[in-house]
């Protein structure tokens, strides 16, 4: 596409409006501030990244835009509704993968398909069976979950998050427990994936490379109380190499401000 | 094949003394029969019927007390853990009965309902409901939460949630809780056939009191050894199969 078309295009309209979220924690120690009036706007197909230092509230406010979570105030909108709860139209992809063992692969898929009205059975298989091979998983769709390594478990839960073709789609640092070579070949699967089923995306990590490697926007979260402290467009043509120069140089201006603005515990170096 | 070696040989040596000993009047035969009276026993014992027909008798005893001990406890262990007021009131009793060995139970069921055999079941079902119970409330109390989580992002609800994410999840623990509870099952039945004695049928634990009434030490030992047996078969062939096999596929295996 010329550079005239990509500007003619209209805007894409917004998907995920977070209006003032704040969340207090109490503990035995005292509350904690995890959230603190955070607002941001998400376009309709966008892929936001948040990084920040461990305990500034990521998972806190990945679980209120789930539903999993309720704000102390303020409100999550999706198209312009306020949510409620849990929905099939934001899906989840925790940190570990969260497949049920006592289904297998093909059942786990079905399991949140057949949640899903208007759809008979045939077509919830051919739909399970599509996105195990989207996922390049197509053949283990009788596997036993404990047979799988730690790279398919995460793949067949992202296959099953996609399954009921939600509108958004949450991932915890979805990557972190899996080994370099395997996160890099997801890098590419994930980008693939987003080119044929364009999701609005929020995506979790520590790894600020990562977070440029994937993000058209990165979001930089600090603690005490958690807020957004810095945010940076990534405007690098797709698919992107997680190797490349320009995603390095993209995420050492990140990673710049992190240690600018915070003391960098717990945060993974731009390998 | 090595390792068997060394228990055979130890077991099997102390038999041969054990015979020896009985054998050479150092322990008298009225005390401590020989290996060899117990085995004669338990030969004339299968040969007459009298020994199959105590067992049947038994085993039929068990089953019935004990499924229905898991139809009382399954059902309510997943109550105490999804009810707090059921935790507070039925899980404080549940606690407390578990702890009160199951013998404690015969005394009341003598009162109650006599020399019968609603006695005995009576106290093979508290044996069992208890530890039940409790292993299935543990269970469901530790489910990991993401499960439950992931469920509810894929449009789960409550009694769906309880049939297709908490039920499975906590299949591991109602099995060790089964295992459990049948292992309570037959201590108590043991004790209730002891001090029950019904003439509606003639169990194991009857068998073995009525050896010590006779003085028959022969018959006390042999019995012994087929009660030990029929608890290490219960375990080996049925319990410790299906807990592995449950285990290794929701990857909590030990
Ligand atoms: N259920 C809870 N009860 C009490 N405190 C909580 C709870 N959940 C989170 N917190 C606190 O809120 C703060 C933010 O937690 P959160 O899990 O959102 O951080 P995070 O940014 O995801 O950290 P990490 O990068 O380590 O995953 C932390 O200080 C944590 O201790
Ligand atoms: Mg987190």
């Amino acid at each position: 596409m010329t550079a005239i078309h990509e500007e003619l295009r209209p805007a894409p309209p917004v998907k995920l409006v977070i209006q003032g979220v704040s969340k207090t924690f109490a503990t035995r120690h005292g509350p904690i501030h995890a959230l603190d009036d955070i607002s941001l706007s998400v376009r309709e197909g966008e892929f936001v990244c948040m990084v920040g230092p461990s305990g500034c509230g990521k998972s806190t406010l990945l679980n209120i835009i789930a539903g999993l979570e309720t704000p102390d105030s303020g409100a999550v909108l999706t198209d312009g509704k306020p949510i409620t709860g849990p929905g099939r139209d934001r899906m989840v992809l925790f940190q570990e993968p969260a497949l049920f063992p006592w289904l297998d692969v093909m059942s786990n898929l079905m399991f949140a398909l057949k949640l899903k009205p208007n759809l008979n059975n045939q077509a919830r298989r051919e739909v399970a069976l599509y996105y195990l091979g989207l996922v390049g998983l197509g053949k283990f769709a009788h596997a036993h979950i404990h047979e799988l390594s730690g790279g398919m478990k995460q793949r067949v839960a992202l296959a099953r998050a996609l399954a009921p073709n939600p509108r958004v789609l949450l991932m915890d640092e979805p990557f972190a427990a899996l080994d370099a070579i395997t996160r890099e070949q997801l890098y590419d699967d994930i980008q693939r994936i987003q080119e044929e089923r364009p999701k609005t995306i929020i995506f979790v990590t520590h790894n600020v490379r990562e977070a440029a490697c994937l993000g058209d926007r990165v979001l930089l979260f600090a603690p005490r109380p958690g807020r957004i402290e810095g945010e940076f467009p990534v405007p690098l043509p797709r698919p992107r190499d997680f190797g490349s120069l320009e995603v390095a140089r993209h995420a050492s201006e990140v990673m710049h401000a992190l240690k600018h603005h915070l003391k960098p515990e717990g945060m993974e170096a731009a390998e | 094949m090595k390792r068997m070696l060394l228990p055979t040989l130890l077991f099997g040596g102390l038999v041969v003394v054990w015979e020896l000993l009985v054998r050479a009047n150092i322990w008298s035969p009225v005390m401590v029969p020989s290996p060899l009276s117990v085995l004669e026993y338990l030969w004339r014992a299968g040969a007459d019927g009298t020994l199959g027909a105590a067992m049947l008798v038994t085993v039929r005893r068990l089953l019935l007390g004990y499924v229905i001990g898991l139809l009382i406890g399954l059902p309510l262990g997943f109550m105490t853990a999804r009810f707090n007021v059921c935790k507070d009131t039925l899980g404080v009793v549940a606690l407390g009965l578990q702890t009160l060995p199951s013998v404690c139970w015969v005394p009341l069921a003598l009162l109650w309902f006599g020399q019968t055999e609603a006695a005995t079941l009576f106290v093979v079902i508290m044996g069992t409901v208890w530890s039940a119970l409790i292993a299935t409330d543990h269970g469901v109390r530790t489910i990991p939460p993401i499960y439950v989580r992931a469920a509810m992002t894929m449009g789960s609800r409550r009694l769906h949630t309880w049939v297709k994410v908490i039920l499975p999840a906590s299949l591991p623990f109602i099995v060790s809780g089964m295992k459990q509870g049948w292992a309570f099952a037959w201590r108590s039945l043991m004790a209730a056939e002891i001090y029950v004695t019904i003439l509606t049928g003639f169990g194991l634990g009857q068998l073995l009191h009525y050896g010590r009434e006779l003085h028959a030490m022969d018959q006390v030992l042999g019995v012994m050894l087929i009660i030990i047996l029929i608890g290490l078969l219960a375990d080996r062939i049925l319990f410790s199969p299906c807990e592995r096999a449950v285990y290794r596929r929701w990857g909590t295996a030990k």
